[in-house]
């Protein structure tokens, strides 16, 4: 229990603190290298979830694919400085009395339903392994498993299109 | 791991918060859109968590599924949405969300 209380106290800050200096950093580079730490810090969480599959699959797409997209984007344009200036004036303040507000209701409602206040069973190897996930996956889930296949070729397809579209009315 | 769910939910709703404050302050368009992807991972840890509490049940796994498709959902939503930004970065030279203001009257 002391054990799983530090490991999971330890994570934690480190993935709020993450978190905030992703918000906060001014050079866009730095935030996307916060946030690759911040996922996988959450995958770590993931791991001690008895979560194995969903782990690996953050760190491989999330982390891997998705931040290094990210970074080409950024680097592609020249865009990790913002500029300066011309916010108004009560934005941030703003932002973060809301933010909190938002944070205390989350709290409020996630933690009074029933399954907040349950206690955790001990479990087996096999909760979260592929094997299992696959089998939900490919027999009660195959029908939307198919059409996120879809959405991903629309996606591709969409991305080229407009990347390409742009280029030909700047000749 | 033996901790609490409450402690879990109480994480992911800090790391939503967060993300949702990400959006509010920044006005570069890229780091709102990486305040986006915050908040999907921490509703993906709440989903990881209630997986967990209920766990030896056979529902228990719609959790991980539900999460699987949320990361393939938020891999598609990435790769248009960047298309979409190196686009807007085209023609208006810059990725500042207040920049992108020509349908406004």
């Amino acid at each position: 229990m002391t054990i799983d209380l530090i490991l999971f106290v330890g994570l934690a800050l480190i993935s709020i603190m993450a978190a905030i200096a992703m918000i906060v950093s001014r050079n866009a580079v730095y935030s996307v290298l916060f946030l690759v730490l911040n996922f996988l810090t959450v995958a770590t969480l993931y791991l001690l979830l008895n979560a194995a599959f969903i782990a690996i699959v953050q760190i491989t797409v999330y982390a891997g694919a998705i931040m290094v997209l990210f970074l080409f984007v950024i680097m592609l344009l020249g865009t990790e400085r913002e500029s300066i200036g011309g916010r108004i004036r009560w934005q941030i303040p703003l932002a973060i009395v809301l933010g909190l507000a938002l944070a205390g209701e989350l709290a409020f409602v996630l933690l009074r339903n029933d399954i907040a206040q349950g206690s955790l069973a001990d479990l087996s190897v096999e909760f979260g392994s592929p094997a299992s996930i696959g089998r939900v996956l490919f027999s009660e889930y195959l029908v939307p498993f198919e059409v996120t296949s879809i959405l991903l070729l629309v996606a591709m397809i969409g991305a080229i299109v407009i990347t390409q579209k742009q280029r030909r009315e700047g000749k | 791991m033996n901790i609490p769910p409450a402690y879990v939910l109480t994480l992911s709703g800090i790391l939503f918060a967060l993300g949702v404050i990400g959006v509010l302050i920044r006005r570069n368009a890229i780091v709102i859109f990486m305040s986006i992807e915050l908040m999907l991972n921490s509703a993906n840890l709440a989903l990881i968590s209630f997986a967990r509490t209920l766990a030896p049940a056979q529902e228990a796994f719609r959790g991980h599924v539900f999460v699987f498709f949320v990361i393939a959902v938020a891999a598609a939503e990435v790769a248009v949405g960047l298309a979409l930004i190196v686009a807007i970065f085209r023609s208006k030279e810059s990725i500042d969300v207040d920049e992108v203001s020509s349908l406004r009257g």
